[in-house]
Protein backbone atom coordinates (compact mmCIF):
# COMPACT_ATOMS: atom_id res chain seq x y z
CA UNK A 1 0.00 0.00 0.00
CA UNK A 2 2.71 2.56 1.08
CA UNK A 3 2.55 6.26 1.93
CA UNK A 4 3.96 9.28 0.82
CA UNK A 5 4.12 12.32 2.15
CA UNK A 6 5.91 15.84 1.39
CA UNK A 7 6.00 19.16 2.92
CA UNK A 8 7.77 22.47 1.43
CA UNK A 9 8.42 26.02 3.45
CA UNK A 10 8.36 28.81 1.41
CA UNK A 11 9.34 31.65 4.03
CA UNK A 12 13.01 32.17 4.29
CA UNK A 13 15.04 30.32 7.26
CA UNK A 14 12.78 26.94 6.75
CA UNK A 15 11.80 25.10 9.57
CA UNK A 16 12.31 21.64 11.73
CA UNK A 17 11.17 19.38 8.81
CA UNK A 18 12.51 16.69 10.32
CA UNK A 19 10.11 16.61 13.09
CA UNK A 20 7.15 17.76 10.89
CA UNK A 21 7.94 14.83 8.56
CA UNK A 22 8.79 12.41 11.67
CA UNK A 23 5.19 13.10 12.53
CA UNK A 24 3.53 13.27 8.97
CA UNK A 25 5.13 9.51 8.30
CA UNK A 26 4.08 8.33 11.94
CA UNK A 27 0.88 9.09 11.05
CA UNK A 28 0.79 6.65 7.62
CA UNK A 29 2.41 3.92 9.34
CA UNK A 30 -0.50 2.09 8.78
CA UNK A 31 0.00 1.97 5.42
CA UNK A 32 3.48 0.80 5.84
CA UNK A 33 5.44 -0.41 8.40
CA UNK A 34 8.20 -2.23 6.79
CA UNK A 35 10.65 0.47 6.29
CA UNK A 36 10.99 4.52 6.43
CA UNK A 37 12.76 6.78 4.43
CA UNK A 38 13.13 10.49 4.19
CA UNK A 39 15.10 13.15 1.81
CA UNK A 40 15.40 16.22 3.86
CA UNK A 41 16.63 19.42 2.36
CA UNK A 42 19.04 21.69 4.60
CA UNK A 43 20.42 24.74 3.74
CA UNK A 44 23.02 24.03 0.99
CA UNK A 45 26.40 23.51 1.36
CA UNK A 46 29.29 23.97 -0.99
CA UNK A 47 30.62 20.84 -0.23
CA UNK A 48 28.83 17.13 -1.50
CA UNK A 49 26.60 15.36 1.29
CA UNK A 50 27.32 11.83 0.54
CA UNK A 51 25.29 8.92 2.26
CA UNK A 52 26.89 5.76 1.77
CA UNK A 53 25.68 2.60 3.25
CA UNK A 54 27.89 -0.47 3.97
CA UNK A 55 25.58 -3.16 3.82
CA UNK A 56 22.16 -4.51 4.34
CA UNK A 57 20.81 -4.05 8.19
CA UNK A 58 20.19 -7.79 8.27
CA UNK A 59 23.73 -8.96 7.02
CA UNK A 60 24.98 -6.73 10.19
CA UNK A 61 23.96 -8.79 12.45
CA UNK A 62 24.90 -12.37 11.10
CA UNK A 63 28.08 -13.87 9.77
CA UNK A 64 31.50 -13.85 10.39
CA UNK A 65 33.62 -10.97 11.54
CA UNK A 66 30.94 -8.53 10.71
CA UNK A 67 32.53 -5.86 12.22
CA UNK A 68 35.83 -5.92 10.45
CA UNK A 69 34.57 -6.57 7.44
CA UNK A 70 32.25 -2.91 7.78
CA UNK A 71 35.54 -1.51 8.57
CA UNK A 72 37.33 -2.87 5.78
CA UNK A 73 34.64 -1.48 3.30
CA UNK A 74 34.71 2.13 5.22
CA UNK A 75 38.74 1.72 4.58
CA UNK A 76 38.25 1.17 1.10
CA UNK A 77 35.52 3.75 0.13
CA UNK A 78 37.79 6.27 1.71
CA UNK A 79 40.85 5.21 0.22
CA UNK A 80 38.62 5.19 -3.39
CA UNK A 81 37.97 8.94 -2.70
CA UNK A 82 41.48 10.47 -2.07
CA UNK A 83 42.16 8.59 -5.04
CA UNK A 84 40.24 10.38 -7.29
CA UNK A 85 41.19 13.43 -5.55
CA UNK A 86 38.06 13.93 -3.53
CA UNK A 87 38.47 16.11 -0.34
CA UNK A 88 36.94 14.83 2.69
CA UNK A 89 36.44 17.17 5.32
CA UNK A 90 33.63 15.26 7.69
CA UNK A 91 32.71 11.82 7.81
CA UNK A 92 30.14 10.22 10.36
CA UNK A 93 29.05 7.05 11.28
CA UNK A 94 25.30 7.10 11.86
CA UNK A 95 25.35 3.29 12.58
CA UNK A 96 27.71 0.37 11.96
CA UNK A 97 26.57 0.26 8.73
CA UNK A 98 25.32 4.07 7.27
CA UNK A 99 28.39 6.68 6.84
CA UNK A 100 27.57 10.55 5.69
CA UNK A 101 30.43 12.32 4.12
CA UNK A 102 30.82 15.94 3.59
CA UNK A 103 33.20 15.83 0.58
CA UNK A 104 35.00 18.57 -1.95
CA UNK A 105 35.35 17.33 -5.36
CA UNK A 106 36.48 19.01 -8.92
CA UNK A 107 36.24 15.78 -11.12
CA UNK A 108 33.10 13.91 -12.73
CA UNK A 109 30.49 12.93 -10.15
CA UNK A 110 29.46 10.16 -11.63
CA UNK A 111 32.79 8.60 -11.92
CA UNK A 112 33.86 9.29 -8.33
CA UNK A 113 29.69 6.98 -7.23
CA UNK A 114 30.35 4.23 -9.58
CA UNK A 115 34.31 3.59 -8.41
CA UNK A 116 32.78 3.72 -4.87
CA UNK A 117 29.56 1.38 -5.64
CA UNK A 118 32.34 -0.86 -7.05
CA UNK A 119 33.31 -2.04 -3.61
CA UNK A 120 31.05 -5.16 -2.89
CA UNK A 121 28.42 -4.37 -0.70
CA UNK A 122 28.48 -0.92 -0.99
CA UNK A 123 25.64 1.48 -2.25
CA UNK A 124 25.67 5.35 -2.72
CA UNK A 125 22.09 6.38 -1.06
CA UNK A 126 22.50 10.27 -1.83
CA UNK A 127 24.82 13.03 -3.46
CA UNK A 128 23.60 16.60 -3.36
CA UNK A 129 24.80 19.99 -1.61
CA UNK A 130 21.36 19.80 0.43
CA UNK A 131 20.03 16.43 0.50
CA UNK A 132 20.02 14.24 2.85
CA UNK A 133 18.81 10.83 2.05
CA UNK A 134 17.98 8.70 5.01
CA UNK A 135 16.40 4.96 4.94
CA UNK A 136 16.02 2.15 7.12
CA UNK A 137 13.85 -0.53 8.32
CA UNK A 138 10.94 -0.13 11.06
CA UNK A 139 8.94 3.04 11.17
CA UNK A 140 9.26 6.75 11.33
CA UNK A 141 9.61 6.76 15.34
CA UNK A 142 12.61 4.40 15.35
CA UNK A 143 13.85 5.47 12.38
CA UNK A 144 14.28 9.26 13.59
CA UNK A 145 15.77 8.18 16.42
CA UNK A 146 18.29 5.73 15.12
CA UNK A 147 19.59 8.96 12.64
CA UNK A 148 18.62 11.50 15.06
CA UNK A 149 16.23 13.17 12.51
CA UNK A 150 14.04 15.41 14.97
CA UNK A 151 16.39 18.05 14.87
CA UNK A 152 16.67 19.16 11.41
CA UNK A 153 16.03 22.07 10.27
CA UNK A 154 15.47 22.81 6.48
CA UNK A 155 13.05 24.20 3.60
CA UNK A 156 11.42 21.16 2.01
CA UNK A 157 11.06 16.94 2.05
CA UNK A 158 9.46 14.05 1.48
CA UNK A 159 8.99 10.49 3.07
CA UNK A 160 7.87 7.28 2.46
CA UNK A 161 6.23 4.48 4.82
CA UNK A 162 6.61 1.02 2.99
CA UNK A 163 4.38 -2.37 2.71
CA UNK A 164 6.86 -4.24 0.94
CA UNK A 165 4.24 -5.68 -2.25
CA UNK A 166 6.76 -6.70 -5.11
CA UNK A 167 10.23 -6.44 -3.61
CA UNK A 168 12.37 -6.93 -0.42
CA UNK A 169 12.54 -5.87 3.36
CA UNK A 170 15.76 -4.36 2.80
CA UNK A 171 17.33 -0.83 2.60
CA UNK A 172 18.37 -0.63 -0.62
CA UNK A 173 14.29 -1.12 -1.51
CA UNK A 174 13.47 1.27 0.48
CA UNK A 175 12.33 5.12 -0.55
CA UNK A 176 13.42 7.48 -1.05
CA UNK A 177 15.96 6.71 -3.73
CA UNK A 178 18.00 9.52 -5.16
CA UNK A 179 17.87 9.77 -9.43
CA UNK A 180 21.41 8.44 -9.43
CA UNK A 181 23.56 10.48 -10.57
CA UNK A 182 21.80 14.11 -10.08
CA UNK A 183 22.69 15.89 -7.30
CA UNK A 184 19.80 16.57 -5.04
CA UNK A 185 17.38 14.64 -6.97
CA UNK A 186 14.98 12.18 -4.84
CA UNK A 187 11.87 10.31 -5.37
CA UNK A 188 9.10 8.33 -3.61
CA UNK A 189 6.45 6.42 -4.85
CA UNK A 190 3.12 4.92 -3.79
CA UNK A 191 1.67 2.38 -6.26
CA UNK A 192 2.98 -0.32 -9.05
CA UNK A 193 4.24 0.08 -12.71
CA UNK A 194 3.47 -2.94 -14.84
CA UNK A 195 5.70 -2.42 -17.46
CA UNK A 196 8.90 -2.60 -15.01
CA UNK A 197 10.90 -4.79 -17.21
CA UNK A 198 10.37 -2.97 -20.72
CA UNK A 199 11.16 0.35 -19.24
CA UNK A 200 14.21 -1.21 -17.02
CA UNK A 201 15.89 -2.51 -19.79
CA UNK A 202 15.44 0.06 -21.97
CA UNK A 203 17.16 2.83 -19.48
CA UNK A 204 19.40 -0.15 -18.75
CA UNK A 205 20.25 -0.60 -22.24
CA UNK A 206 21.59 3.30 -22.01
CA UNK A 207 23.53 2.87 -18.96
CA UNK A 208 21.06 3.54 -16.25
CA UNK A 209 22.30 1.72 -13.03
CA UNK A 210 19.42 -0.11 -11.05
CA UNK A 211 20.32 -1.09 -7.40
CA UNK A 212 17.60 -3.27 -6.37
CA UNK A 213 14.77 -4.85 -8.17
CA UNK A 214 11.70 -2.32 -6.61
CA UNK A 215 9.76 -0.87 -9.63
CA UNK A 216 9.82 2.44 -7.56
CA UNK A 217 13.26 2.51 -8.36
CA UNK A 218 12.31 3.14 -12.00
CA UNK A 219 11.11 6.24 -11.54
CA UNK A 220 13.92 7.95 -10.21
CA UNK A 221 15.75 6.31 -12.71
CA UNK A 222 13.41 7.66 -15.45
CA UNK A 223 13.04 11.11 -14.49
CA UNK A 224 17.28 11.33 -14.47
CA UNK A 225 16.81 9.93 -17.71
CA UNK A 226 14.74 12.80 -18.92
CA UNK A 227 16.49 15.55 -16.91
CA UNK A 228 19.88 14.06 -18.79
CA UNK A 229 18.42 14.22 -22.19
CA UNK A 230 17.34 18.04 -21.60
CA UNK A 231 14.00 17.94 -19.99
CA UNK A 232 12.69 19.99 -17.02
CA UNK A 233 11.18 18.62 -14.16
CA UNK A 234 7.91 19.22 -14.89
CA UNK A 235 8.76 18.08 -18.30
CA UNK A 236 9.90 14.98 -17.28
CA UNK A 237 6.78 14.50 -14.81
CA UNK A 238 4.24 14.98 -17.47
CA UNK A 239 5.85 12.42 -20.25
CA UNK A 240 5.87 10.16 -17.24
CA UNK A 241 2.27 9.91 -17.10
CA UNK A 242 2.25 8.77 -20.76
CA UNK A 243 5.30 6.67 -20.68
CA UNK A 244 4.56 4.64 -16.69
CA UNK A 245 1.71 2.24 -17.10
CA UNK A 246 0.25 1.32 -13.40
CA UNK A 247 -1.41 2.84 -11.21
CA UNK A 248 0.89 5.10 -8.66
CA UNK A 249 1.16 8.89 -7.17
CA UNK A 250 5.08 10.02 -6.79
CA UNK A 251 6.97 12.59 -5.65
CA UNK A 252 10.40 14.24 -6.72
CA UNK A 253 12.08 17.12 -4.90
CA UNK A 254 15.16 18.88 -5.94
CA UNK A 255 17.14 20.99 -4.51
CA UNK A 256 14.70 24.14 -4.71
CA UNK A 257 11.56 22.59 -5.79
CA UNK A 258 8.85 20.25 -5.39
CA UNK A 259 6.42 17.92 -7.45
CA UNK A 260 3.67 15.13 -7.60
CA UNK A 261 2.60 13.60 -10.80
CA UNK A 262 -1.11 10.90 -10.14
CA UNK A 263 -1.56 8.53 -12.97
CA UNK A 264 -4.48 8.26 -15.32
CA UNK A 265 -6.21 6.00 -13.15
CA UNK A 266 -6.25 7.98 -10.21
CA UNK A 267 -6.28 5.16 -8.12
CA UNK A 268 -3.46 6.16 -5.42
CA UNK A 269 -4.89 8.49 -3.29
CA UNK A 270 -2.95 12.17 -2.70
CA UNK A 271 -4.42 14.83 -0.68
CA UNK A 272 -2.97 18.45 -0.68
CA UNK A 273 -2.88 21.33 1.65
CA UNK A 274 -1.75 24.97 0.15
CA UNK A 275 -1.15 28.06 1.79
CA UNK A 276 1.19 31.05 0.82
CA UNK A 277 4.03 29.87 2.47
CA UNK A 278 3.43 26.07 3.59
CA UNK A 279 2.35 23.23 1.38
CA UNK A 280 1.87 19.67 2.85
CA UNK A 281 0.85 16.50 1.27
CA UNK A 282 0.28 13.54 1.58
CA UNK A 283 -1.51 10.22 0.96
CA UNK A 284 -3.86 10.86 3.54
CA UNK A 285 -4.74 13.89 5.48
CA UNK A 286 -4.50 12.40 8.93
CA UNK A 287 -1.15 12.53 7.77
CA UNK A 288 -1.34 16.16 7.74
CA UNK A 289 -3.34 17.07 10.40
CA UNK A 290 -0.29 15.72 12.85
CA UNK A 291 1.09 19.03 11.86
CA UNK A 292 -1.69 21.06 12.88
CA UNK A 293 -3.74 21.22 15.60
CA UNK A 294 -6.54 22.68 13.90
CA UNK A 295 -8.66 22.36 11.16
CA UNK A 296 -7.51 22.91 7.72
CA UNK A 297 -8.65 23.27 3.91
CA UNK A 298 -7.64 20.20 1.64
CA UNK A 299 -8.43 18.85 -2.00
CA UNK A 300 -7.37 15.60 -4.13
CA UNK A 301 -5.60 16.12 -7.29
CA UNK A 302 -7.01 14.56 -10.19
CA UNK A 303 -6.11 11.92 -12.75
CA UNK A 304 -3.13 13.07 -15.17
CA UNK A 305 -2.09 16.08 -12.85
CA UNK A 306 1.16 16.93 -12.36
CA UNK A 307 2.24 19.78 -9.74
CA UNK A 308 5.35 21.45 -9.28
CA UNK A 309 5.74 24.07 -6.55
CA UNK A 310 8.67 25.94 -6.44
CA UNK A 311 10.82 26.83 -3.16
CA UNK B 1 -40.83 16.55 -0.26
CA UNK B 2 -42.00 15.56 -3.25
CA UNK B 3 -41.04 11.79 -4.22
CA UNK B 4 -41.03 10.16 -7.29
CA UNK B 5 -42.39 6.75 -6.46
CA UNK B 6 -44.81 4.94 -8.94
CA UNK B 7 -43.17 2.81 -11.27
CA UNK B 8 -44.91 5.05 -14.52
CA UNK B 9 -42.62 8.26 -13.50
CA UNK B 10 -39.35 6.24 -12.99
CA UNK B 11 -40.02 4.93 -16.20
CA UNK B 12 -40.67 8.20 -17.97
CA UNK B 13 -36.86 9.71 -16.36
CA UNK B 14 -35.70 6.23 -17.83
CA UNK B 15 -34.74 4.46 -14.48
CA UNK B 16 -36.09 1.22 -15.35
CA UNK B 17 -36.51 0.67 -19.14
CA UNK B 18 -35.17 -3.03 -18.49
CA UNK B 19 -37.58 -6.02 -19.54
CA UNK B 20 -36.95 -8.74 -17.15
CA UNK B 21 -37.65 -12.33 -18.59
CA UNK B 22 -37.83 -15.73 -17.04
CA UNK B 23 -36.77 -15.93 -13.23
CA UNK B 24 -35.67 -12.50 -12.64
CA UNK B 25 -37.75 -10.42 -10.34
CA UNK B 26 -37.95 -6.53 -10.09
CA UNK B 27 -39.42 -4.62 -6.90
CA UNK B 28 -40.08 -1.40 -6.80
CA UNK B 29 -38.84 0.97 -3.73
CA UNK B 30 -41.32 2.65 -2.23
CA UNK B 31 -39.73 5.43 -1.16
CA UNK B 32 -42.78 6.35 1.72
CA UNK B 33 -41.88 2.62 3.16
CA UNK B 34 -38.15 3.43 3.30
CA UNK B 35 -38.92 6.72 4.68
CA UNK B 36 -40.66 5.37 7.76
CA UNK B 37 -38.56 2.33 8.38
CA UNK B 38 -36.99 1.44 11.68
CA UNK B 39 -35.04 -1.42 12.73
CA UNK B 40 -37.01 -3.17 15.94
CA UNK B 41 -34.11 -2.92 17.99
CA UNK B 42 -33.37 0.60 17.54
CA UNK B 43 -33.02 2.98 20.14
CA UNK B 44 -36.01 5.30 20.91
CA UNK B 45 -33.93 8.59 20.68
CA UNK B 46 -35.47 12.34 21.34
CA UNK B 47 -34.26 14.76 18.29
CA UNK B 48 -34.36 17.28 21.51
CA UNK B 49 -31.89 15.90 24.10
CA UNK B 50 -28.42 16.85 22.69
CA UNK B 51 -25.38 14.60 23.24
CA UNK B 52 -21.38 16.04 22.72
CA UNK B 53 -18.47 14.40 21.91
CA UNK B 54 -14.86 15.65 21.52
CA UNK B 55 -13.26 13.10 20.22
CA UNK B 56 -9.50 14.72 20.70
CA UNK B 57 -7.69 11.93 22.60
CA UNK B 58 -10.07 8.85 21.00
CA UNK B 59 -9.15 6.45 18.57
CA UNK B 60 -12.23 5.31 15.91
CA UNK B 61 -13.45 2.21 17.57
CA UNK B 62 -14.26 4.70 21.28
CA UNK B 63 -15.70 7.34 18.70
CA UNK B 64 -18.70 4.55 17.32
CA UNK B 65 -18.94 3.23 20.24
CA UNK B 66 -19.28 6.62 22.25
CA UNK B 67 -21.98 7.45 19.30
CA UNK B 68 -23.97 4.60 20.14
CA UNK B 69 -23.51 4.62 23.83
CA UNK B 70 -25.31 8.37 23.05
CA UNK B 71 -28.28 7.12 21.67
CA UNK B 72 -29.27 4.27 24.18
CA UNK B 73 -28.94 7.15 26.57
CA UNK B 74 -32.10 8.52 24.03
CA UNK B 75 -30.13 11.70 22.55
CA UNK B 76 -31.07 12.30 19.11
CA UNK B 77 -29.18 14.86 18.17
CA UNK B 78 -24.90 14.63 18.70
CA UNK B 79 -22.62 17.16 18.30
CA UNK B 80 -19.79 15.69 17.29
CA UNK B 81 -16.33 18.18 17.41
CA UNK B 82 -12.24 17.40 16.27
CA UNK B 83 -12.61 13.85 14.53
CA UNK B 84 -9.17 15.26 13.05
CA UNK B 85 -9.54 13.05 9.95
CA UNK B 86 -9.55 9.58 11.76
CA UNK B 87 -10.57 7.13 9.36
CA UNK B 88 -14.30 4.61 9.67
CA UNK B 89 -15.75 7.34 12.06
CA UNK B 90 -19.80 7.45 12.28
CA UNK B 91 -19.92 4.42 11.05
CA UNK B 92 -22.85 1.91 10.70
CA UNK B 93 -25.27 4.12 12.34
CA UNK B 94 -28.61 2.03 11.82
CA UNK B 95 -30.79 4.97 13.78
CA UNK B 96 -32.78 7.99 13.20
CA UNK B 97 -30.03 10.24 14.40
CA UNK B 98 -28.93 13.67 13.61
CA UNK B 99 -25.59 14.14 13.58
CA UNK B 100 -23.59 17.18 13.84
CA UNK B 101 -19.27 17.19 12.60
CA UNK B 102 -17.71 20.25 13.15
CA UNK B 103 -14.31 19.16 11.28
CA UNK B 104 -13.29 16.94 8.56
CA UNK B 105 -13.35 13.06 8.38
CA UNK B 106 -10.87 10.17 7.00
CA UNK B 107 -11.39 7.20 4.78
CA UNK B 108 -14.84 5.62 5.25
CA UNK B 109 -16.55 8.36 7.41
CA UNK B 110 -20.31 7.61 7.67
CA UNK B 111 -20.18 4.08 6.01
CA UNK B 112 -22.53 1.58 6.59
CA UNK B 113 -25.18 3.67 7.41
CA UNK B 114 -29.23 3.47 7.21
CA UNK B 115 -31.46 6.35 8.58
CA UNK B 116 -29.14 9.24 9.98
CA UNK B 117 -29.08 12.88 8.73
CA UNK B 118 -25.38 13.99 9.25
CA UNK B 119 -24.26 17.85 8.48
CA UNK B 120 -20.12 17.58 8.53
CA UNK B 121 -18.38 21.11 8.47
CA UNK B 122 -14.87 20.60 6.87
CA UNK B 123 -14.13 17.50 4.03
CA UNK B 124 -13.86 13.75 3.87
CA UNK B 125 -11.62 11.55 2.60
CA UNK B 126 -11.82 8.13 0.15
CA UNK B 127 -14.90 6.42 0.30
CA UNK B 128 -17.21 8.44 2.12
CA UNK B 129 -21.11 6.89 2.69
CA UNK B 130 -19.92 3.67 1.35
CA UNK B 131 -23.02 1.17 1.06
CA UNK B 132 -25.33 3.85 2.72
CA UNK B 133 -28.70 2.93 2.59
CA UNK B 134 -30.57 5.45 3.66
CA UNK B 135 -30.44 9.21 5.51
CA UNK B 136 -28.55 12.47 4.60
CA UNK B 137 -24.74 13.46 4.68
CA UNK B 138 -24.28 16.91 3.25
CA UNK B 139 -20.63 18.06 3.02
CA UNK B 140 -19.03 21.26 3.60
CA UNK B 141 -16.32 21.35 1.91
CA UNK B 142 -14.16 18.58 -0.43
CA UNK B 143 -14.13 15.30 -0.65
CA UNK B 144 -11.71 12.11 -2.23
CA UNK B 145 -12.03 9.43 -4.74
CA UNK B 146 -14.92 6.61 -4.49
CA UNK B 147 -17.45 9.31 -3.05
CA UNK B 148 -20.57 7.25 -2.05
CA UNK B 149 -19.52 4.06 -3.21
CA UNK B 150 -22.43 1.28 -3.94
CA UNK B 151 -24.84 3.58 -2.03
CA UNK B 152 -28.29 2.07 -1.73
CA UNK B 153 -29.99 5.01 -0.90
CA UNK B 154 -30.45 8.15 1.06
CA UNK B 155 -28.75 11.31 -0.53
CA UNK B 156 -25.01 11.88 -0.37
CA UNK B 157 -24.02 15.81 -0.89
CA UNK B 158 -20.74 17.42 -1.48
CA UNK B 159 -20.66 21.11 -2.11
CA UNK B 160 -17.42 21.03 -2.99
CA UNK B 161 -15.05 18.85 -5.37
CA UNK B 162 -14.74 15.22 -5.33
CA UNK B 163 -11.92 12.79 -6.54
CA UNK B 164 -12.33 9.99 -9.01
CA UNK B 165 -14.83 7.29 -9.49
CA UNK B 166 -17.56 8.99 -7.67
CA UNK B 167 -20.15 6.66 -7.24
CA UNK B 168 -18.75 3.51 -8.38
CA UNK B 169 -21.49 0.65 -7.92
CA UNK B 170 -24.30 3.07 -7.03
CA UNK B 171 -27.00 1.07 -6.67
CA UNK B 172 -29.68 3.21 -5.53
CA UNK B 173 -29.98 7.07 -3.82
CA UNK B 174 -28.94 10.21 -5.13
CA UNK B 175 -25.48 11.60 -5.29
CA UNK B 176 -24.76 15.53 -5.33
CA UNK B 177 -21.93 16.88 -6.15
CA UNK B 178 -21.47 21.08 -6.16
CA UNK B 179 -17.99 21.11 -7.58
CA UNK B 180 -16.12 19.21 -10.07
CA UNK B 181 -15.81 15.34 -10.38
CA UNK B 182 -12.78 13.02 -11.18
CA UNK B 183 -12.52 10.37 -13.63
CA UNK B 184 -14.63 7.42 -13.43
CA UNK B 185 -17.46 8.58 -12.03
CA UNK B 186 -20.49 6.68 -12.33
CA UNK B 187 -18.07 3.62 -13.12
CA UNK B 188 -20.61 0.37 -13.27
CA UNK B 189 -23.37 2.30 -11.49
CA UNK B 190 -27.05 0.13 -11.71
CA UNK B 191 -29.30 3.01 -10.13
CA UNK B 192 -30.25 5.73 -8.76
CA UNK B 193 -28.96 9.67 -9.41
CA UNK B 194 -26.40 11.82 -9.97
CA UNK B 195 -26.37 15.36 -9.97
CA UNK B 196 -22.74 16.96 -11.05
CA UNK B 197 -23.14 21.10 -10.74
CA UNK B 198 -19.43 21.12 -12.47
CA UNK B 199 -17.34 19.71 -14.52
CA UNK B 200 -16.74 15.47 -15.28
CA UNK B 201 -13.92 14.00 -15.76
CA UNK B 202 -13.07 11.79 -18.61
CA UNK B 203 -15.11 8.30 -18.70
CA UNK B 204 -18.02 9.17 -17.68
CA UNK B 205 -20.27 6.97 -16.62
CA UNK B 206 -17.83 3.90 -17.88
CA UNK B 207 -19.99 0.59 -18.00
CA UNK B 208 -23.27 1.57 -16.31
CA UNK B 209 -25.83 -0.84 -16.47
CA UNK B 210 -28.73 1.61 -15.56
CA UNK B 211 -29.51 4.72 -13.93
CA UNK B 212 -29.11 8.73 -14.73
CA UNK B 213 -26.22 11.25 -14.51
CA UNK B 214 -26.81 15.14 -14.72
CA UNK B 215 -23.82 17.33 -15.34
CA UNK B 216 -24.03 21.07 -15.14
CA UNK B 217 -20.39 21.47 -16.66
CA UNK B 218 -18.33 20.03 -19.20
CA UNK B 219 -17.80 16.66 -19.78
CA UNK B 220 -14.46 15.86 -20.12
CA UNK B 221 -15.37 12.21 -21.92
CA UNK B 222 -18.16 9.12 -22.01
CA UNK B 223 -17.20 5.95 -20.75
CA UNK B 224 -18.00 2.90 -22.72
CA UNK B 225 -21.99 2.53 -23.44
CA UNK B 226 -22.69 5.66 -21.33
CA UNK B 227 -24.71 7.76 -23.46
CA UNK B 228 -26.41 11.56 -23.77
CA UNK B 229 -30.63 11.30 -23.45
CA UNK B 230 -32.90 13.95 -23.53
CA UNK B 231 -34.01 16.30 -20.21
CA UNK B 232 -37.85 16.21 -19.92
CA UNK B 233 -39.86 17.99 -17.89
CA UNK B 234 -40.07 15.59 -15.31
CA UNK B 235 -36.27 15.65 -14.89
CA UNK B 236 -36.14 19.39 -14.33
CA UNK B 237 -39.17 19.23 -11.96
CA UNK B 238 -37.17 16.19 -9.97
CA UNK B 239 -33.43 18.45 -10.35
CA UNK B 240 -35.02 21.94 -9.14
CA UNK B 241 -36.70 19.85 -6.10
CA UNK B 242 -33.52 18.12 -5.07
CA UNK B 243 -31.35 21.19 -5.43
CA UNK B 244 -33.55 23.42 -4.00
CA UNK B 245 -33.74 21.00 -1.05
CA UNK B 246 -29.92 21.66 -0.23
CA UNK B 247 -30.07 25.24 -1.05
CA UNK B 248 -27.98 24.55 -4.33
CA UNK B 249 -27.76 25.75 -7.96
CA UNK B 250 -26.36 24.99 -11.11
CA UNK B 251 -24.25 27.57 -12.55
CA UNK B 252 -26.09 27.19 -16.15
CA UNK B 253 -29.45 26.83 -15.45
CA UNK B 254 -31.22 23.25 -15.20
CA UNK B 255 -32.50 23.34 -18.92
CA UNK B 256 -28.86 23.41 -19.83
CA UNK B 257 -27.78 20.48 -17.80
CA UNK B 258 -26.37 17.25 -19.55
CA UNK B 259 -28.32 14.02 -19.08
CA UNK B 260 -26.25 10.41 -19.11
CA UNK B 261 -27.76 7.07 -19.21
CA UNK B 262 -26.96 3.44 -19.71
CA UNK B 263 -26.49 2.73 -23.88
CA UNK B 264 -27.47 -0.86 -22.49
CA UNK B 265 -25.67 -2.29 -25.88
CA UNK B 266 -23.46 -4.27 -22.77
CA UNK B 267 -27.09 -5.28 -21.16
CA UNK B 268 -26.98 -8.84 -20.66
CA UNK B 269 -23.06 -8.93 -21.79
CA UNK B 270 -22.84 -12.44 -20.40
CA UNK B 271 -25.12 -13.76 -23.14
CA UNK B 272 -23.05 -12.43 -26.02
CA UNK B 273 -20.91 -14.61 -28.10
CA UNK B 274 -17.10 -13.15 -27.48
CA UNK B 275 -17.52 -11.90 -31.68
CA UNK B 276 -20.54 -10.14 -30.11
CA UNK B 277 -19.03 -8.17 -27.34
CA UNK B 278 -16.22 -6.90 -29.49
CA UNK B 279 -18.62 -5.19 -31.71
CA UNK B 280 -20.49 -3.79 -28.85
CA UNK B 281 -17.21 -2.12 -27.23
Amino acid sequence: MCGIAGLIHKKAGGANIGKEMTDMLQALKHRGPDSTGYALYGSPISNYIVRINLAEQADTKKGFDVANQLQSRSDQVDARMVELGAKVSKKENQTSYALRYELSFDGDLKNLIDYVEDIEGVEVMSCGNGLELIKDLGDAAVVSAQYDINSFQGSHAIGHTRMATESDVDIRSAHPYWAYPFADVSVVHNGQLTNYWTNRRALERLGNRFNSNCDSELIAVYIANRISDGDDLETAMRRSIEDLDGVFTYLVATSDSLGMAKDVMAAKPMVIYESDDFIALASEEVSIRSIFDHEIDTFDPYEGEVRVWQL
Amino acid sequence: MATVSTSGQSHDMGLHTEKLTNRTQQRFFDAGESANFTYAWAPEVDTNKVGTLDCEGMDPTAINIRIRELMDEGCGTINLSNPGSMHALCVGILNRLQLNVTGSLGYFGCGLIDGPNVNISGRVGWSCGENMMAGTIVIEKNAGSTFGAAIRGGDLVCRGDVGSRTGIDQKGGTIIVGGKTGAFTGFMMQRGRMIILGDAGMNLGDSMYDGTIYVGGKIEGLGVDAIPADLNDLDRKWLKSKLDLYGMETPNGIDNMQKIVAGKQLWNYDNLEPSEKKLVL
